[in-house]
């Protein structure tokens, strides 16, 4: 009886750490907010490593459609040279109200970034000059192979970009 | 490396024939008839006094075209007496995004007082035809020897976030310039905005 007890003490002990533990990774969220002199490096490595950067809003139906499906990409190539970054284009007012506990409540996995630069004709050629500033858009790029998509991608198409780039040498 | 560069071509050739759909600065605009929120068709040819038009594809869910309501609303008041009305155009299809249905833009028209018309692209031709890709998205035509000319397109301001902020107002300038019988400058802009939502064939 007495073990049966202390069994079940450490059990829920164990229980009540892990929904402690939970609640702080949703107030951990954490969000970068950069201007675009400093985001823009990101959009020009030359390592080796695929970048995957996505431009998506809390609000925009389409955006939110497809982010499972960038999660299931990002899970399936974590082990290999492969980076992905949410840009985020929500109003930085709404950081703290809105696109925190959003990330929080889907348990994003992708880092995500906020990237405020309201000044929009002056950097979106900068990404890529074929958009026209539409959401979602996608840039996928390693090395010197880049490819910039405006609109929505699903996890097969994604996949048939990522799959030969990962062997793909300068 | 070889592989690279013919994807590059490839990606390239591709990213051209998108530009190159809808109307550029300089073509010539056609006109359209599209039902306004009281449940009148309108086009352009209703306003035989006019100077040009500030067509703008806007609709009700996009936290950007919202951000930038009050500064549609002033365009209209501003421009409207020079010559120059506001015509607001929703191209969503409203079973992707409820928000912009008919009967809703009817309400926000009434909430907010729009002193302008807000028309329903209701078969998403018009947009195609211009060439919008987001809202809010902006085409200023002007006038010229009786055919409607492309003079602006892009952006009405250059701060999506806050109109306090924005130093450069495309869309004012643009139609001061042709008050004085000048071509803007700048005639292309681009700007973060939400895609157009195209009903699924």
């Amino acid at each position: 009886m007495k073990r049966l007890i202390s069994k079940l003490l450490k059990i829920s002990i164990l229980l009540l750490s892990f929904s402690a533990f939970a609640e702080t990774q949703a107030q951990q969220v954490e969000v970068r907010v950069l201007d675009f002199e400093t985001f823009e490096p990101l959009l020009h490595k030359n390592n080796d490593t695929i970048y995957v950067i996505n431009f998506w809003a809390s609000w925009c139906v389409p955006c939110i459609k497809e982010l499972p499906d960038f999660e299931k990409l990002n899970a399936k190539y974590a082990d290999k040279n492969f980076k992905m970054i949410l840009v985020s284009l929500d109003f930085k007012s709404a950081l703290d109200s809105k696109l925190i506990p959003f990330i929080a409540e889907k348990g994003l996995k992708a880092a995500v970034l906020l990237l405020h630069a309201p000044d929009a004709n002056a950097w979106i050629n900068r990404v890529d000059p074929s958009w026209s500033g539409a959401i979602p858009a996608s840039l996928i790029y390693k090395n010197e192979f880049r490819l910039f998509h405006e609109g929505g991608y699903t996890f097969s198409e994604l996949d048939k970009i990522i799959k030969p780039l990962i062997n793909l040498k300068q | 490396m070889k592989k690279s560069i013919f994807l590059l071509l490839f990606v390239l050739s591709f990213s051209i024939t998108l530009m190159a759909q809808g109307y550029k600065v300089g073509d010539k605009a056609q006109d359209f008839e599209l039902m306004n929120i009281d449940g009148n068709t309108i086009s352009m040819a209703d306003y035989p006094d006019a100077k040009g038009f500030i067509v703008i594809f806007t609709c009700n869910h996009c936290p950007y075209s919202i951000a930038y309501e009050g500064r549609k609303i002033a365009l209209a008041k501003k421009f409207a007496p020079l010559g120059y009305p506001v015509i607001a155009i929703n191209p969503n299809d409203s079973t992707i995004v409820p928000q912009d249905s008919y009967s809703n833009m009817v309400k926000r028209a009434a909430e907010k007082d729009f002193p302008y018309p807000y028309l329903l692209d209701a078969d998403q031709s018009v947009f195609q035809q211009y060439g919008a890709t987001r809202t809010p998205h902006v085409y200023l035509l002007n006038k010229e020897s009786g055919n409607l000319i492309v003079r602006y397109i892009g952006a009405i301001d250059n701060n999506y976030e806050n109109a306090k902020k924005a130093s450069e107002h495309y869309v004012e300038a643009a139609i001061e310039a042709l008050l004085h019988g000048q071509n803007p400058d700048p005639e292309f802009t681009k700007a973060i905005g939400c895609s157009i939502k195209i009903k699924k064939s």
